[in-house]
């Protein structure tokens, strides 16, 4: 057991997996300080997660959006870049899904793609601008995002309201053939919002591993990120590279937006403050080691959590709860090193 | 509405939206300085905001007039404890620093609303009766015309601020302690090697941007809200951090940048009433600080440079 666990091989994956597991303890005794029994509080979390067909597929629903953001996330991490304009790019993508899904008619076989290319494109257009200005200027992409984020949420706002026949705090439904809904989906899962997402954000993982692992277009972006200067010596497009890969995050990052406009509701909400998607996405690359694989289930994890939260305040646990173990968590990954150390010391002691 | 109305309105805004902005940032300079980089500062002055104004509510009955000010030194308390963590996990784990700040906005964001809902039972803290008024600055509101428009009918914390951006100024650049802070974050190697305790001054640096950062929660809260919600600081720790490199990591630049950040703001809040400006849409002054920043941030690109040593953990022995 203890050789397992000091096996350096199996910290990929160990590493994680205790992150989640001290995650968890820290949120039992948080519960407890604050007079609460954590069994009560994460037995309404299962419920609230596995409780019913319905709950199953609103998990679903939730985890979607999420595997996107941490891919997004998870790709400019992977090329050399801390994207925190997933947030930003979102919410462009979103209302660009919903846009095309209202001024435009055409057959569902139609309709449906180019609604998501919409989305895509919108998000890797708003994330071209750090990704320029960073090639360009050499302005950190870290504060441009941030800013841009916040340039999203208020324009977009004013965009929604723009659309015809908005009222103040949405847009009309979208044209059917644009949607991402699904009538044998919905009906197994207990008419949940259950929707085609899923399956895409499933396809854009594959998508992530084969970009990254199997081409040389990811190697390439991979290198750039890696050293730079050692890229550019050895011939890369340095500047190209990272507005590339930017885009291809941003990318991501739209398409998770389509997946709450288009699939989740139907219509663009005006929103008055970020809903936390992309600081999410953070979390769940991280813990996810940014690989496609670790994404989704990372994605499924936390999915998870918020998905459950709302059944633990019906417990009278805060749903915030869910929010404080997905620090912890992220704060535990963070530590990897200390926990790689702790679990090397382990097999030393034994010898 | 002629010119002296306008500036009259947007003065005592500028400064009361900046104040918080500069306090943060200060923060943030301590933390940079001494070689750890704090995304976290959002989430540090989100637990100084919620402590300020709980305090407050809860001493408000016993202590009346005094409570906002308790309340701000509870905040600052508030800060700094929650800074430990950030600076345990970049300083003695060698975490990767951006992370950790990240993991400090979440815990916030979520550790907030979770008391609230434990000790008020709702989501958010319960109205608070004090908060810190505006007033006229005894002296210097005498002065004629300009003592009115600078000095009359603000809150007194925007002015303590600024002053302590100069005593910051004075502590970076005129003590020894400031020496080593900076050695400390341009090459903790050679500092290591002159005597300087790496590990020490950096949380020295972290736990000093933890209680500015909650300053800067607890002012906000006090002077621009009634209570603590989760919107209280909207993104406010992020403008700090903006400030902080478009201020060039000096504390006159921060105070210039906090400014220019504050005026931004006080402009969209008073653009209705301004001819010309008042055609175009809300949402346009709303975004209008960002996008300026953006701007900013490319004209005076290549220029803005950082500690040497910042986000990088330090390993003793290390080449």
């Amino acid at each position: 057991m203890i050789k397992f666990l000091s096996n350096e091989k199996n910290h990929v994956f160990l590493v994680p997996l205790i992150s989640v597991l001290l995650g968890f303890l820290a949120g039992a005794i948080i519960m407890m300080i604050t007079g609460i029994n954590p069994a009560d509080g994460y037995r309404a979390l299962v419920k609230g997660v596995l409780g019913n067909p319905r709950k199953f597929g609103e998990w679903i629903v939730t985890a979607t959006p999420l595997i996107l953001t941490g891919l997004a996330i998870g790709f400019g991490f992977r090329t050399g870049l801390f994207n925190i304009g997933v947030e930003g790019q979102l919410i462009v993508g979103s209302f660009a899904a919903v846009a095309v899904g209202i001024l435009i008619e055409a057959p569902r076989i139609i309709h449906l793609p180019l609604v998501l290319i919409a989305a895509a494109a919108a998000g890797a257009l708003w994330a071209f601008i750090p990704g320029f200005l960073k090639a360009r200027y050499r302005v950190h992409e870290v504060v441009v995002t941030i800013m841009l984020n916040y340039t999203a949420l208020h324009m977009i706002n004013y965009a929604i309201k723009a659309l015809p026949g908005s009222s103040m705090t949405r847009t009309i439904d979208i044209h059917m053939s644009a949607t991402l809904n699904n009538a044998f989906l919905s009906g197994i899962t207990g008419r949940s919002r259950l929707h085609l997402g899923i399956f895409i954000a499933l396809v854009m993982a594959v998508v992530f591993w084969y970009i990254i692992e199997k081409t040389s277009f990811g190697y390439e972006l991979r290198a750039v990120g890696f050293n730079p200067d050692a890229s550019q010596y050895a011939g890369m497009r340095v500047n190209r590279n990272i507005v590339y890969s930017m885009m291809i995050s941003g990318a991501f990052a739209g398409l998770a937006g389509a997946m709450i406009s288009i699939g989740t509701f139907n219509y663009a909400r005006v929103i008055g403050a970020f809903e936390g998607y992309g600081m999410d996405g953070i979390a769940v690359a991280l813990l996810g080691s940014n690989s496609g694989l670790g994404i989704v289930i990372a994605g499924f994890l936390f999915g998870a959590l918020k998905a459950g939260s709302s059944s633990m305040a019906l417990a009278s646990v805060p749903k915030e709860i869910a929010e404080i173990i997905m620090a912890f968590i992220v704060l535990f990954a963070a530590m990897n090193y200390g926990i790689k150390v702790l679990l090397q010391r382990l097999g030393k002691e034994r010898k | 509405m002629d010119f002296m109305q306008i500036i009259s309105i947007i003065l005592p805004l500028t400064l009361a939206s900046a104040a918080p902005i500069i306090a943060a940032s200060l923060g943030g300079l301590f933390s940079e300085r001494s070689g750890v980089v704090n995304v976290g500062l959002e989430g540090l002055m989100m637990i100084g905001a919620f402590t300020a104004a709980t305090t407050t509510v809860l001493v408000e009955a016993s202590m009346g007039a005094m409570s906002p000010w308790i309340g701000i030194l509870t905040g600052i308390m508030a800060g700094g404890l929650l800074s430990i963590i950030h600076a345990y996990v970049s300083i003695n784990l060698r975490a990767d620093q951006v992370i950790s700040g990240t993991a400090i906005n979440l815990l916030a964001g979520g550790m907030t609303i979770y008391l609230a809902q434990i000790i008020f039972k709702q989501q958010r803290t319960v109205a608070f009766l004090y908060g810190i008024k505006k007033q006229d600055i005894p002296v210097l509101s005498q002065i004629p015309v300009l003592g009115k428009l600078f000095f009359g009918k603000v809150h007194l914390t925007s002015y303590l601020i600024i002053l302590t951006v100069f005593i910051v100024w004075y502590v970076v650049y005129k003590t020894p302690f400031g020496l080593r802070l900076r050695a400390v974050g341009e090459h903790p190697g050679a500092a290591d090697s002159m005597g300087i305790n790496v590990y020490r001054m950096r949380y020295i640096g972290v736990i000093l941007s933890g209680m500015l950062a909650g300053l800067g929660g607890s002012i906000m809260v006090l002077t621009q809200d009634i209570q603590y919600t989760y919107a209280t600081i909207h993104g406010t720790g992020f403008i700090a951090l903006a400030a902080l490199i478009f201020g060039k990591w000096h504390p006159i630049g921060v105070l210039l940048a906090g400014l220019f950040f504050g005026f931004s703001q006080a402009l969209g809040v008073v653009a209705y009433q301004i001819p010309l400006l008042n055609k175009l849409p809300q949402e346009f002054f709303w975004a209008f600080p960002y996008i300026l920043t953006v701007i900013a941030l490319v004209i005076f690109s290549g220029k803005a440079v950082g500690p040497k040593a910042a986000g990088q953990p330090y390993e003793k022995g290390e080449r």
